[in-house]
């Protein structure tokens, strides 16, 4: 019988894999970044479930992991924000966003074709 | 199976489904309203997992002002060149890698130590001496001070890659953040919501002692409140060089940094509190640093500067 922090345990490392697979698949850079804080989230999760197994003392959780899943959330805050700023920036630069290196070389917005 | 089994189950299915959703639906918009109500969602779960200050952090910062973030840039970036989609094969070497991470990780899960280690009766055994009743607060800002300080501080050379990004004749400029068309439900919000907002961020900055809440998660609140405003085009974003703007967002570092300086003198290690002045020391910190973070927030969402200074 699965408990309850085993289970989210198991979703915290699909949330992982699924993140993972956006950041590499789909070539929209706004996307990418979505793809990376769901990713991040499958990791803090991760912590959470890892936090849960450590109850222990009158807690019903290990408040070490918790203060630094807070640290963890603040900082990817802080870096998604930059990407964003990042990714507007190089917008407003080329007109485009996309990160494929022959596209943004050349001034006309180039066709989506088949890889 | 028990009801609250039942419930977990469910909650875990509906997270994982909004995460696919936001992963495979094709427009942005949509993908980022999914990302928003899949942290609520994850949220939940945090509090199943018997860590509400972890859950009050997700559902502001991970779930709403993140969210934010990605409307404006999905705003902006609307009808921007698409990219090419990479080939089937790359996809499917991406699909079996990912499968593979997933699959070593449900590995390591599945044969987590019995019984877990954990540093909870280490927590509990000083935490009298700190004058605090939440434990997350005692590991944020006593145990592991030297994290939050340095979380702290990484807040402002975030924001100062984003000004950096601002064109050469806007810097020393305001930033823009306002709706292109402000509508009526949204002043109404933006006039109605802030006194609550703002009380509700004061209550967890100052409750964050004994009860689940704190530093971070009053900051954001604030944060959510001043970009409401500012989106309703009830307030001007001020400009990024003026002096008194800048002190506030280095009040917070810096009084932390002083006061754990001062512990090396009073008493005997760097960010060490002296013994029976823990509470008002942490307490100090943490309001200065609930402004400071709900500035630095606000600021990284404004984006760069994007008006010429006057």
């Amino acid at each position: 019988m699965i408990g309850a922090t085993t289970l989210f345990g198991l979703s915290s490392v699909v949330l992982i894999g699924l993140g993972l697979f956006g950041l590499i698949v789909d070539p929209r850079p706004l996307r990418k970044i979505l793809a990376f804080n769901l990713l991040g989230s499958g990791v803090f999760l991760l912590f959470g479930v890892i936090a849960r197994r450590g109850a222990g003392a009158g807690l019903n959780s290990d408040p070490v992991p918790q203060a630094l899943v807070i640290t963890g959330l603040v900082v990817a805050f802080a870096a998604t924000a930059l990407a964003i700023a990042l990714l507007l920036r190089l917008f407003q630069e080329t007109g485009q966003a996309t990160l494929d290196t022959e596209s943004s070389s050349s001034d006309a917005p180039v066709p989506s074709a088949d890889s | 199976m028990t009801l609250a089994l039942a419930v977990d189950i469910g909650l875990t299915l509906l997270v994982l489904a909004v995460a696919c959703w936001t992963l495979v639906v094709r427009d942005t918009f949509a993908a980022v309203i999914g990302f928003v109500a899949y942290g609520l969602l994850l949220a939940l779960i945090w509090v199943r997992l018997a860590a509400p200050d972890v859950a009050l952090t997700e559902a502001a910062m991970g779930s709403g002002l993140t969210g934010l973030l990605l409307l404006g840039a999905a705003a902006r970036l609307r009808g921007a060149a698409s990219s090419t989609p990479p080939g089937l094969a790359l996809r499917w070497a991406a699909g079996v890698l990912c499968a593979l991470v997933s699959a070593g990780l449900a590995a390591i899960v599945l044969r987590l130590p019995d019984p877990a280690p954990t540093l909870a009766p280490a927590v509990i055994a000083h935490l009298p001496d700190l004058g605090l009743g939440n434990p997350v607060t005692g590991v944020l800002l006593a145990y592991r001070a030297i994290d939050t300080l340095l979380e702290a501080v990484v807040l402002l050379p975030a924001l100062l890659g984003v000004w950096s990004l601002a064109p050469d004749r806007y810097w020393g400029g305001a930033p823009i953040l306002r709706h292109p068309r402000p509508a009526g439900a949204l002043t109404l919000f933006a006039q109605v919501l802030p006194p609550f907002g703002i009380i509700v961020g004061i209550y967890l900055c100052w409750n964050g002692a004994n009860q689940p809440g704190g530093a971070f998660q009053g900051g954001a609140v604030l944060a959510a409140m001043w970009v409401l405003v500012l989106l309703a085009g009830l307030g001007e974003a001020p400009p990024v060089s003026r002096r008194g703007l800048r002190w506030l967002l280095i009040a917070g570092s810096a009084v932390f940094l002083i006061i754990g300086l001062a512990g090396i003198g009073l008493a005997d290690a760097f960010l060490a509190y002296p013994a029976g002045y823990a509470k008002p020391f942490i307490l100090t910190i943490e309001l200065v640093l609930t402004l400071s973070i709900a500035v630095a927030l606000g600021l990284l969402i404004a984006g760069p500067p994007a008006r010429l200074p006057s």
